[in-house]
């Protein structure tokens, strides 16, 4: 039996370089970087001093001033994205069985900026201070509670936890949820907002982000030579993805078909990849041979690309290695180089911005390439988009643990 | 404090805590009927004019106060506002 079709309907997006899929897309293909030296806290001593955050971000848009205290920030920007997703798909219960939508949206860390706040208040006069709102202000799979109690979405209602995979992880499962029957649409994706003090200074202790305090627009540059870390960034994006049928019936808009997806552990270290990026390479391949395609069909990768010296150097080996000939003659980009890295919230937006690239028929550049990193030797679309044929995108996303996720869109 | 200063500054902590219009908030409302608090919200009320009112309202005392006039009287009787 052939399994269900599961499309693309909406796209939702809150990003360092916009807050709206339009705005971020706009800049991503000119090549502007949203990263900024953090001004919400002091940093003077932190040895990584900026970021990617979201700027002029209005919650009550899309929260009721009411219950905008009862949310962590990351809750809201996963709100944010949540409902841009859905208006731009034109779902809703009205229209269609409200028991056959459900919303898998997740987070890496989670309200990190509240649970610095409880525990600061607890320390200052007990337990009896601690907020009733301290437990669901903070745990993660509340944008999906939340977004579900907005809308009436009384389906299947998770939030898968993988770090860095989260948002990746989220839209997979979906796409399996809705192929095996359990729901005809699902709102899916992740959001983060951790550029808190003990966000940022628990990466920094990690030796994991970039310290360029002096040039934060050029911190991240994957491939690069002088790269030196990731860039930590805030921000949602999410997607609405549709059973085939349900998307035809209904007339919706459709961006691409979501074809595969592959999964795959490390079983090595904690923070690093194998040198050779092999559990990388094998979630590719797993991706391929779910989409039924051969390796030589992919025209363009939206890759994890986070500007760490060793994941940048493993990424490039595990694309040889899943893709053989075909690894130097597709087109790769870090969007990251312009956004930085958002964690949980990374595959959900990479995923907008691989869907995108199949809408448009153009690669977003990796900017900040300037001494192209010899052991990093492929296409990496440096500094400007491309307008080219994509017929199939792939995403990837690690994350820390070894949790890989890799995401396949087709042209419809 | 005096009376009508306390009245004053119960509502609008109420106001501010609950995210209810002014106008809205009587002495007679009910917080959970009248201006749609949950049981979450009741217990961030009460930690609100703790601080406020720099006292400490008893679990259960707290249980039993429904409306803002309650809130008032109770203030009024057991603390002391200066």
């Amino acid at each position: 039996m052939s399994r269900r079709r599961v499309v693309v309907t909406g796209l939702g997006i809150l990003s360092p370089v916009g807050l709206s899929v339009k705005e971020s897309w706009d800049n991503i293909l000119a090549g502007k970087s949203g990263i900024e030296t953090i001004t919400t806290f002091d940093t003077s001593s932190f040895s990584s001093r900026f970021g990617g955050a979201v700027k002029g971000f209005e919650v009550d848009q899309y929260i009721p001033r009411r219950d905008v205290k009862k949310m962590d920030p990351f809750i809201h920007y996963g709100i944010a994205a949540g409902c841009q997703a859905v208006e731009d798909s034109g779902i809703s219960v009205e229209t269609s069985n409200p028991e056959r939508i459900g919303v898998a949206i997740g987070s890496g860390i989670g309200g990190i900026s509240s649970i610095e706040k409880g525990y600061a208040s607890f320390l200052k006069g007990g337990p009896k201070k601690i907020s009733p709102f301290f437990v669901p202000q903070s745990i993660i799979n509340m944008i999906s509670g939340n977004l579900s109690i907005k809308y009436g979405f009384q389906g299947p209602n998770i939030a898968i936890v993988t770090a860095c995979t989260t948002g990746t992880h989220n839209i997979g499962e979906s796409m399996r949820i809705i192929a095996y029957g359990d729901a005809d649409v699902m709102i899916a994706g992740g959001a983060e907002m951790a550029t808190t003090p003990t966000g940022l200074g628990g990466f920094a202790a990690a030796r994991a982000l970039s310290t360029r305090n002096d040039d934060p627009q050029h911190a991240s540059r994957p491939w690069d030579r002088d790269r030196d870390g990731f860039v930590l960034g805030d921000g949602a994006g999410v997607v609405v993805l549709e059973e085939y049928e349900h998307a035809k019936k209904r007339g919706a808009k459709i961006y691409a078909e979501l074809i595969g997806f592959g999964m795959s552990g490390d079983a090595f270290h904690m923070t690093q990849p194998p040198a050779g990026g092999e559990g990388a390479a094998r979630c590719m391949r797993n991706s391929f041979d779910d989409a039924g395609i051969d390796a030589t069909a992919i025209d363009y990768i939206n890759a994890h690309g986070t500007s760490t010296p060793a994941g940048d150097i493993a990424e490039t080996k595990a694309i040889k290695s899943a893709l053989g000939a075909h690894a130097t003659k597709v087109a790769i980009s870090s969007t990251k180089s312009m956004i930085g890295h958002l964690l949980g919230a990374a595959g959900g937006v990479e995923a907008v911005f691989s869907v995108l690239s199949i809408r448009d028929q153009v690669a977003p550049p990796t900017i900040n390439i300037e001494n192209q990193d010899p052991e990093c030797d492929l296409d990496f679309v440096p500094n400007t988009a491309r307008e080219m044929k994509i017929d199939v995108a792939a995403s990837n996303s690690f994350g820390f643990g070894g949790t890989n996720g890799t995401l396949v869109f087709k042209k419809l | 404090m005096s009376s009508k200063d306390i009245e004053q500054r119960v509502k609008e902590i109420v106001v501010e805590t609950l995210g209810v219009k002014e106008e809205d908030v009587k002495n007679e409302s009910s917080f959970i009927d009248d201006l749609g608090a949950d049981s979450l919200e009741t217990v961030e009320l009460v930690m609100s004019l703790e601080e406020a009112f720099d006292c400490e309202i008893p679990d259960e005392v707290s249980d039993e106060i429904k409306t803002v006039q309650q809130v008032i009287d109770y203030i009024k009787q057991n603390v002391e506002t200066g």
